[in-house]
């Protein structure tokens, strides 16, 4: 059986690939978009943390014997208590300056969380089971689909379908999305707007690790995953629009969808198409697929 | 606790029921943008159940009193009590905490909520606020529109709306800030209402106007601010026989 002269098997298969690097993508770009919301400044420790985050599930099986169910909670949990330290300590004093010093705060936390990891555990990366009663598969009759895989998919949806819902459905995301128009009148409201900044980044910090809990079984978990991952996610939440939502959540399953295409029908192009399509929406649309125009 | 009792250009006193310590009490109150100095010592003072109006020219200060008492600017100095208690070194939060609820001149609303959504986006913070079925009498409109996008409301509406928003939270102290502005002559009118009737429900407002003749209407007692301070004060009784003095100050 064929689809377009290439059998069908392999185009599934591709196409399976790019919908959980999908996930991976919506589930990171997301985060980024929460935090660049509130904060107005791009997380570039974002990747560093999701490693954290599968180090965490890594080491809780490790040293403590939690297991994957547990962890996919937990590590999300204490790199999300992380997170609101570096907010609250790190990133409150040198809010009032300008973002530049955001995004280098991040950036050198980055490399500081990877190289005590690579001083550590090395490069080579440590190897994290999947849990038994995800192991196995189906056959879908024109290909095998490892259960795993397709937890990927739908824990991914899950999550972000309850993030989404928080934030545009209930009054607590009403409160987010109002200060990140105008946090001084948010706070003249009577709310506690740097608590609500602190949450956020905590949030946001949190989905990274779940995202890198979720990677665990399928990559190594690795000191330099992070930066493996978090330069295609950054281009994909300047595709979506810099703080959308949405945005953030549809172009990650697109473009994860779009680079499993490209692999099928020209590979050599597979590791820049996502930068590419950059390019083009930022000539085209510069505000982003789903960003309002400033 | 020291009340400077004169305004310090005119020689009047800056009220003349101070008998008991009114709800607000701005005293010597200076605020900085930066480097630029724009309240040199404001002293005014509400009391419970009053309207009060600041009057002045464009860049006077009366915005910037507001945001000040409210906690918005940063830099400020002085004394702001609000039910006896100094505020000055309380952030904006706490403030609102406090019973102040502030409406401002641009009027806030969110795009990115419905009005719905903005309505009742301020927490509720005391007992005894309008419930949101009252809120509904007042501004029908609001009920009708709730599902709509904030901004696509008309100017008028959102004023309504910027106003409706604060009556629920159970804050006693209403600060608002040019509601009338670039509004037209029968939307002027409706808030003129809205204002009256809120006093008759028990909220004290302070009111920052450019247009005079909506100030003289509703408030009890008038404040002209020049140049960061306030420099006299009429009261309600007073206004017809100085309408010249005040027409002066405001350059009308």
């Amino acid at each position: 059986m064929d689809f377009l002269g290439i059998p069908l098997p392999v185009f599934m298969g591709q196409l399976l690939i790019g919908l959980i690097n999908g996930a991976f993508y919506a589930v990171l770009s997301l985060g980024l978009a929460l935090i660049f919301g509130l904060l107005n400044i791009v997380n570039f420790a974002h990747g560093a943390l999701y490693m954290v985050g599968a180090f965490v599930a890594f080491l809780l099986l490790d040293y403590v014997g939690i297991g994957y169910w547990p962890a996919l909670i937990l590590s999300p949990l204490i790199v999300g208590a992380f997170g609101m330290v570096i907010e609250r300590f790190l990133l409150r004093p040198i809010a009032d300056l300008d973002h530049l010093y955001g995004l280098l705060l991040t950036f050198g936390l980055a490399l500081l969380l990877e190289g005590i990891f690579r001083q550590v555990y090395g490069v080579s990366g440590e190897t994290y089971a999947i849990p038994a009663s995800l192991q196995g598969g189906f056959n879908l009759g024109f290909m095998f689909l490892p259960t795993y895989r397709a937890w990927v998919i739908v824990a991914a949806v899950i999550v972000c379908g309850a993030t989404w819902f928080l934030i545009e459905q209930t009054r607590l995301g009403a409160t987010m999305r109002a200060a990140v128009e105008n946090a001084d009148l948010v706070r003249a409201f009577g709310v506690n707007v740097p608590l609500l900044v602190t949450l956020t980044y905590g949030l946001g910090v949190g989905l990274a690790a779940f995202a890198g809990v979720l990677a665990a079984p399928i990559y190594s978990v690795n000191p330099l995953m992070g930066s493996n991952i978090i330069i295609v996610v950054f281009a994909i939440v300047v595709i979506g629009g810099l703080g959308s939502i949405k945005g953030a959540i549809a172009s990650g399953f697109m473009l994860g969808l779009f680079e499993g295409l490209t692999r099928v029908f020209y590979p050599e192009a597979s590791n820049i198409i996502i930068f590419v399509v950059m390019a083009v929406v930022l000539i085209v649309r510069p505000a982003g697929l789903f960003g309002k125009a400033a | 606790m020291t009340r400077s009792a004169t305004i310090a250009r005119s020689g009047r006193p800056i009220w003349v029921k101070c008998m008991a310590e009114p709800l607000l009490v701005v005293d010597q109150l200076q605020s900085w943008y930066g480097e630029s100095h724009i309240l040199h010592g404001m002293s005014f003072e509400v009391g419970k159940g009053e309207i009060v109006t600041l009057l002045g020219r464009n860049g006077a200060g009366k915005t910037t009193t507001l945001r000040s008492i409210m906690g918005l600017v940063k830099q400020r100095s002085g004394s702001v009590r609000y039910e006896g208690k100094e505020t000055i070194k309380l952030s904006a939060n706490q403030i609102a905490r406090s019973g102040i609820a502030f409406c401002p001149e641009e009027r806030g609303i969110f795009s990115s909520l419905t009005v719905k959504e903005n309505l009742l986006l301020p927490p509720e913070i005391a007992q005894g606020g309008m419930s949101t079925e009252r809120v509904y009498e007042l501004f029908p409109i609001l009920k009708t529109r709730g599902n709509s996008q904030g901004t696509k409301l008309s100017g008028g509406e959102q004023q309504m709306l910027a106003i409706a928003r604060i009556l629920r939270t159970g804050a006693r102290l209403l600060l608002l800030d040019e509601p009338t502005e670039g509004l037209a002559p029968v939307i002027v009118e409706k808030i003129g209402e809205i204002i009256t009737k809120l006093r008759e429900e028990g909220f004290t407002i302070l009111l920052v106007e450019q247009n005079f003749r909506f100030a003289e209407r509703v408030g009890d007692r008038h404040y002209v601010v020049e140049h960061g301070e306030v420099v006299d004060r009429f009261e309600r009784d007073e206004v017809a026989a100085n309408r010249e003095k005040i027409t002066g100050y405001l350059g009308v």
